[in-house]
């Protein structure tokens, strides 16, 4: 009989950007169960963007997280919309799709720069984080700033992106490909990074619909589950197709979002050329009254965000259900079993954000 | 000999996330990125305090790592600065009067450098680390280290308008009344 112990995996650990505590519960070398302790990052924003005006909710709640910022402002944007009734500009939704693809592009970069130096491949996460410096450039030269946008507004956006920029995002698109698909062939098929990923983590498809896995997770287990199919920006019109993968282990969900990159890019392309003249925003007049329940496909997975309002200016109840709170479930799952050495990879493929899980 | 001349060309830091959006974080790990690159000043980014001289703190503190923050400082060997990254851990920024927010990390851990932004620039960050080695070497020659503060200097309160004139004679009976008035209710059920 092997003995038991116990590894706190965490809050301060060099894998996590963020602190959350993995309590690792060990028979040998192996896991034998994983308990989550959150709270570390636990600011209560909902209750603040009840407080506020529900305007000023707009920037509250686009640092939900500071990775897919754009996309929760987006999210909020919407549902308020829908709440007020306004019909937003074409423009305005091509706007949206472009900085929302812009996130979502960084964003995975940013996961495969970290999923990199979680298992000591330091020179390829140093390579990526460059590929990543171009989308952050393009970012800058539409809205004035690397992170966050705040270019999102009630009934439209405030900035425009003018022709000259457009150029430039197409060649920094150009650029960044380039130099993803050197270091896509190194990510698909360097040999200790398929000794590292292949066969570690699995999720089946059926564990992944019973457990109600989001995003790339799902994806990787061949679950076509996105919620840009249900049109809520010209997504459809731009052809889009959910990306999936078969195999659901860490390696399935590194090249979904390997995948989803050249994707990403494709459709900025789209909507780029199809961008049509119309105003930036509408003005509206009044404040929201009723429920909404406004979902979103952010880089991580369904972004789920309810609203309700009694025609004050301020929200009566305001509640965010994050991707990665779905995620957790599936990563649970997924740790019992593996060895010690293999839990960074893991928890890094599920690419948790815990500021946005804990709020 | 060697170590004193690293504290101020190589300073090591240490990254924690207090309670961050993320913001922060990732211009953090922009910091390292081959385009902004810590290590040509000799920052070396490592993941035990014990190994660093220089805590670099995101975001805010609330109730639950109040305490693994000042761990986190209490490990990290003499002489040591901390650089608050961001509006957050400066002040508390947009989530200021969040209710499980209790304010930037001053509140914890003295800090020794601030730097403005939501999120702070690469640019600011590495501006911010090397201000805290220069501080470092003060420290380490055993010199006043000055510590900044966000309090804005204010001026002499303007002087008190002078008392009136008394010019109504205090009743002598006036001061024990209100005095035993509460006793009296205190001893009734």
């Amino acid at each position: 009989m092997s003995q038991r112990t116990t590894i706190p995996f965490g809050p301060q650990h060099p894998v996590f950007p963020e602190p959350i505590q993995l309590r690792l519960i060990l028979e040998d070398e192996r896991v034998v169960e994983a308990l989550p302790a959150i709270g570390y990052v636990h600011r209560g924003l909902e209750k603040l963007a009840e407080q506020k005006d529900f305007q000023q909710d707009v920037f509250l709640i686009e640092r939900i997280c500071g990775i897919c910022s754009f996309m929760h402002a987006m999210n909020y944007c919407q549902g308020i919309e829908q709440l007020l009734g306004l019909a937003v500009p074409e423009r305005a939704k091509y706007l949206r799709l472009i900085w929302a693809e812009l996130h979502r592009m960084h964003s995975h970069l940013l996961f495969l720069a970290l999923l990199a130096d979680s298992f000591g491949f330091e020179n390829l996460f140093m390579q990526t984080l460059r590929c990543r410096e171009e989308i952050l450039d393009l970012m800058e030269i539409t809205a004035g700033n690397r992170i966050m946008l705040t270019t999102c507004c009630i009934g439209g956006v405030r900035k425009d992106i003018t022709p000259d920029q457009l150029k430039r995002i197409g060649t920094g698109l150009d650029r960044a490909q380039a130099s993803l698909r050197e270091l896509g062939g190194a990510f698909a098929k360097d040999y200790t990074i398929q000794r590292r990923l292949k066969g570690i983590g699995v999720l089946t498809r059926e564990k992944a619909h019973e457990l109600g896995a989001v995003g790339p997770v799902a994806k990787a287990s061949g679950l076509a589950m996105d919620l840009r199919q249900t049109g809520y920006a010209p997504y459809p019109e731009l052809g889009f197709n959910p990306i999936t993968e078969t195999n659901g282990d860490a390696y399935a969900r590194m090249m979904v979002r390997l995948r989803e990159l050249d994707q990403s890019a494709e459709l900025i392309r789209a909507a780029m050329g199809r961008l049509p003249d119309t105003p930036l925003s509408v003005p509206f007049k009044g404040n929201p009254t009723g429920e909404v329940a406004a979902r979103i496909e952010q880089s991580r997975g369904e972004l789920l965000f309810f609203i309700k309002a009694n025609g004050s200016k301020n929200l009566e109840r305001f509640r965010a259900r994050t991707p990665t709170f779905a995620n957790l479930a599936p990563l649970l799952h997924m740790l019992p079993g593996c060895e010690l050495a293999d839990v960074p990879v893991i928890v890094v493929s599920i690419d948790p954000c815990i500021s946005c899980t804990e709020r | 000999m060697l170590r004193q001349f690293g504290l101020k060309k190589s300073p090591w830091v240490v990254h924690f996330n207090c309670n961050s959006c993320n913001g922060c974080d990732i211009e953090l790990l922009a910091c390292l990125s081959p385009l902004y690159d810590l290590e040509r000043f000799g920052i070396i980014h490592v993941g035990n305090p014990k190994h660093a001289d220089v805590l670099l703190v995101t975001g805010s503190v609330n109730h639950r790592n109040a305490r693994v923050l000042k761990n986190v400082y209490d490990q990290m060997p003499e002489p040591k600065a901390v650089v608050a990254v961001g509006v957050c851990a400066s002040t508390g920024g947009i989530f200021r009067e969040c209710y499980n927010v209790l304010g930037g990390i001053e509140e914890v851990v003295p800090v020794d450098v601030f730097v403005p932004g939501c999120p702070a620039r690469p640019e600011a960050v590495i501006d911010g680390i090397v201000k805290a080695a220069e501080k470092l070497d003060l420290r380490r020659r055993g010199q006043p280290v000055s510590r900044p503060s966000l309090v804005p200097e204010t001026h002499e309160p303007s002087p008190k308008p002078a008392a009136p004139p008394e010019t109504v004679p205090a009743t002598p009976a006036s001061p024990a009344a209100p005095v035993a008035a509460p006793a009296e209710l205190a001893k009734t059920p």
